[in-house]
């Protein structure tokens, strides 16, 4: 089942849990999967077809160009960080 | 300069790569025939002038542009009204999201002026002459509004809030909704691995310090510039100086409302940029200068406007306190940093926290940041943004830390270096990275094993880390009947990338670098292509190029085939030439001679897109000697050890990590945004603003070291950004050794190192 390191800001919904495992083969699935079990967790990461803006999602280190439609594997690491840019 | 052999695995036998040939735009370059931004001149064009705001923190009452527009020889007069109303809207601009109404207001500001050279009006007229005195008569009505200058005080409370818009976010947070009462503090980022409060308990020794860090400019020697002419179909071209056409007429067209494909960006030569020209700034303001006069219309920014106007790196606090066991191995970090966005959310403040503890495996740690907007220009990217404010606090607290423990620093760094299976502060874990082995490089190097004599003098290391990224490229490759390779790309070329670009697709097609013949050409012309930034280029439009090339191969090898009436299949490629089933081989150059009679034209394509780095890691070592007297730091000796991962064109290597360096110096010693009480900057000219010269700085050593990239066919890893993180805390480092004191406040400048010597 993936792994989703929960944000310190997100973990008022999570109970304080850092990690939690959830399924889903996509990071949307995962998302749902992460509401379904902690309300509003879904809110907080989405906005409508995308990541909220100024957010990242990190599968396996991989920084993610495909966002909610990045596949997602049965042990993946999935992060939510901050979008960076470079100079 | 040097190569250092780390490699865990032995260097394929490469034919192009890893040599050094002359950079294919070498020529225009140095005769001067290279064409500029400035040197755009077209048919009926006319000249603009920007009027700037002489305040801070304003509100725009009113502007009444009539006596400009009666000026003879005025053509047209834009004001924010000329833009469309963006509302809320946050478009994806390659990089990340961007504000709409943001990007608008700092284009033209709007009700508000948020720092002193923001941008109100602009004038065309027949000549530049005329436009400046016209922008003179434009009467703007001012509120005058107190101005917040300094992080932590635009953080409190009571202070004067820049944008009525920005409420705190938080990555994962919940919404604060728009109730809430509007702040400067844009965004609060938090990161936590373990328990680091418990850690910091357990430490037998417990460091903990404050920086301070200025704001500091690119210092890119090609002004902003853009020209721009709207046809009478609608259809707009811009001439411009860019680290991406494909942002730029993204940008021009979200701001305009147009099509994005009614605009074509011609990308000109570019005299620098360091991630200070991804944002428009003139682009937009030309074109709808263009538009009301029905004329070309041409806008060049002069020095003052550079400085005052466009993306600084912010200025920052920052305090870490780390502590370690007995033995020197790190135990627990925590770090909070507030970074000065300027006068819109969007400081490098994630990077920052993202970067602070990267070099190191700390068990446990907490990091603590904010976004806060400051009347300055809006902050902008500038090499590893974010990353050399970090890597300045930390590294110093290293430092102190490593000779308290009486260890050696490059040891001590050694003992607690991040490798591959390291979990990062952030979450992540790391890919194949050359932390350790940069370190080592200095450790063995002549440098750091030669004595360092004589009185005020100090040696100091530093390591720093960046990402890279990887972002989307686009190359295609037409095979002409002479053997040679016409080489189309989008990247603008900055640091000689074209010819990094063409090693790649030389050496996978077998040829000669000199044989493919690169160009970097306009938005209508190539595949969309990323900015040049984040170090992707060589590694990613390297990608590109690479797939290119194993697309013209496949095509030989079927133009080879048919030659030999064989399958296909049963032909292969090597070394430049296609190999038959029966000993057959024809030379690259002998199978393009016959192209127009075995099917005409071959043309190849590749891409590159959601392919990472690994990240890049580079270590510094200093020596300076500081003036007693004057607190005057004078540099030494420098060295530079950088993994490169594979150096495709070693020169170029070579260049940006001297670059880098010596742009950290500046950082380090001289270089600062001077504001009086108003907020004005009081420096804004390069006489002023001391960029390091050549007087100031010695030959900068390098030291390769090369860990393949496992994620680049070639193993690149981009080299641009990471060389500036280091030189500030190794100067910082070196100076403690020099003359015992800890310089905690950038710029290192005499007047600040004297002031700490003479508190000893």
């Amino acid at each position: 089942m993936p792994r989703v390191f929960v944000p310190p800001s997100l973990r008022d919904l999570t109970d304080g849990l850092a990690e939690v495992d959830v399924e889903g083969g996509t990071v949307v699935a995962v998302i749902e999967a992460l509401d379904a079990r902690f309300p509003g967790a879904a809110g907080r990461l989405r906005q409508g077809d995308s990541l909220k803006p100024g957010l990242a999602v990190v599968v396996d280190g991989e920084a993610s160009a495909m966002g909610l439609l990045q596949k997602v594997g049965p042990e993946a690491e999935v992060h939510f960080l901050p979008a960076i840019g470079g100079g | 300069m040097a190569t250092a052999d780390l490699r865990s695995t032995e260097k394929p036998a490469y034919k192009v790569i890893g040599t050094r040939p002359v950079r294919h735009d070498g020529v225009d370059k140095v005769t001067g025939r290279a064409q500029y931004g400035a040197d755009v001149r077209l048919t009926g064009m006319l000249h603009a002038a920007m009027l700037r705001s002489p305040y801070a923190h304003a509100t725009v009452k009113n502007i009444d542009t009539s006596k400009a527009e009666a000026v003879p020889g005025v053509r047209a007069v834009v004001t924010s009204a000329d833009l469309p109303d963006h509302g809320d809207r946050m478009v994806e601009l390659g990089e990340g999201a961007v504000n709409m109404r943001h990007l608008a207001t700092n284009v033209l500001a709007g009700d508000k002026v948020l720092y002193k050279g923001h941008a109100v009006a602009a004038v065309a007229a027949d000549d530049v002459h005329t436009a400046r005195e016209a922008v003179k008569l434009i009467e703007v009505e001012y509120e005058l509004l107190e101005p917040v200058l300094d992080v932590r005080q635009a953080m409190e409370p009571t202070a004067p809030v820049l944008n009525d818009d920005v409420r705190t976010q938080s990555v994962g947070g919940a919404d604060p909704g728009d109730d809430a009462k509007p702040t400067n503090v844009a965004k609060h980022i938090l990161f936590e691995k373990g328990n680091a409060a418990e850690a910091f308990e357990t430490a037998h020794l417990v460091v903990e310090r404050e920086f301070h860090t200025a704001t500091v400019h690119q210092g890119y020697i090609e002004p902003h510039n853009a020209t721009a002419v709207w046809n009478a179909d609608g259809k707009v071209t811009v001439y411009t100086s860019t680290q991406g056409s494909f942002t730029v007429r993204q940008q021009t067209a979200e701001l305009l409302r147009i099509p994005v494909s009614d605009v074509k960006v011609v990308p000109m030569e570019i005299g620098g940029g360091f991630g200070g020209k991804i944002s428009v700034y003139l682009q937009p303001v030309a074109v709808l200068l263009s538009r009301k006069s029905g004329r070309p219309v041409k806008l060049v920014m002069d020095r003052a406007d550079v400085f005052e106007a466009t993306g600084p790196t912010p200025g920052s606090y920052i305090r870490v306190k780390l502590g370690v066991s007995e033995e020197g191995k790190l135990v627990a970090g925590d770090a909070y940093l507030a970074y000065e966005a300027g006068a819109y959310p969007g400081s490098p403040v994630g990077p920052g926290c993202m970067c602070i503890f990267s070099c190191y495996d700390f068990p446990t740690a907490r990091v603590e940041g904010f976004d806060v907007c400051v009347n300055k220009p809006r902050t902008n990217a500038y090499r590893a943004p974010g990353s050399t404010n970090a890597c300045f606090a930390v590294d110093t607290v290293m430092d102190e830390l490593a000779a308290k423990l009486g260890i050696d620093p490059a040891e001590f760094r050694l003992m607690n270096a991040a490798e591959e299976g390291t979990r990062r502060v952030d979450g992540p874990v790391y890919n194949r990275i050359g932390m350790v082995e940069t370190v080592e490089a200095i450790k063995q190097s002549e440098h750091y094993n030669s004595p360092l004599e004589g009185p005020n003098r100090g040696r100091g290391i530093a390591t720093g880390f960046w990402f890279n990224a990887g972002l989307n490229s686009s190359v295609s490759a037409t095979v002409n009947l002479d053997g040679t390779v016409s080489l189309v790309e989008g990247s603008t070329d900055i640091g000689g990338t074209r010819t990094s670009i063409a090693m790649q697709f030389a050496e996978t097609l077998g040829i000669t670098a000199e044989a493919v013949k690169p160009a970097v050409v306009d938005t209508d012309s190539v595949g969309y292509t990323d900015v040049t930034g984040g170090s992707r280029v060589t590694f990613a439009t390297g990608i590109a190029a690479v797939e290119a090339a194993k697309d013209v191969m496949a095509q030989l090898v079927e133009r080879a085939a048919l030659v030999w009436g064989c399958s296909a299949d049963d032909v292969t490629y090597s070394d430049g030439a296609a190999h038959g089933p029966n000993g057959e081989n024809l030379h690259f150059d002998e199978i393009a001679e016959r192209l127009n009679t075995t099917g005409g034209p071959v043309i190849g394509s590749g891409t590159c897109s959601g392919v990472n780095q690994s990240g890049a890691f580079g270590t510094h070592c200093v020596d300076v000697e500081v003036d007693p007297d004057t607190g005057k730091v004078q540099i030494l000796r420098y060295t530079v050890a950088q993994d490169a991962g594979t150096a495709i064109h070693p020169d170029y290597v070579e260049g940006q990590m001297q670059g880098g360096a010596v742009q950290g110096i500046g950082w380090a010693l001289n270089e600062e945004y001077w504001y009086d009480g108003e907020g004005s900057m009081r420096n804004a000219t390069f006489l002023d603003y001391r960029i390091p010269t050549c007087y100031d700085v010695p030959m900068i050593e390098t030291i390769i070291v090369e860990v393949p990239d496992p994620n680049h066919p070639y193993g690149v890893r981009g080299v641009g950004e990471v060389p500036i993180c280091p030189p500030p805390a190794a100067i910082a480092n070196a100076v403690h050794q020099a003359v015992g004191v800890r310089m905690q406040q950038l710029p290192m400048s005499p007047p600040r190192v004297l002031a700490e010597i003479l508190k000893k």
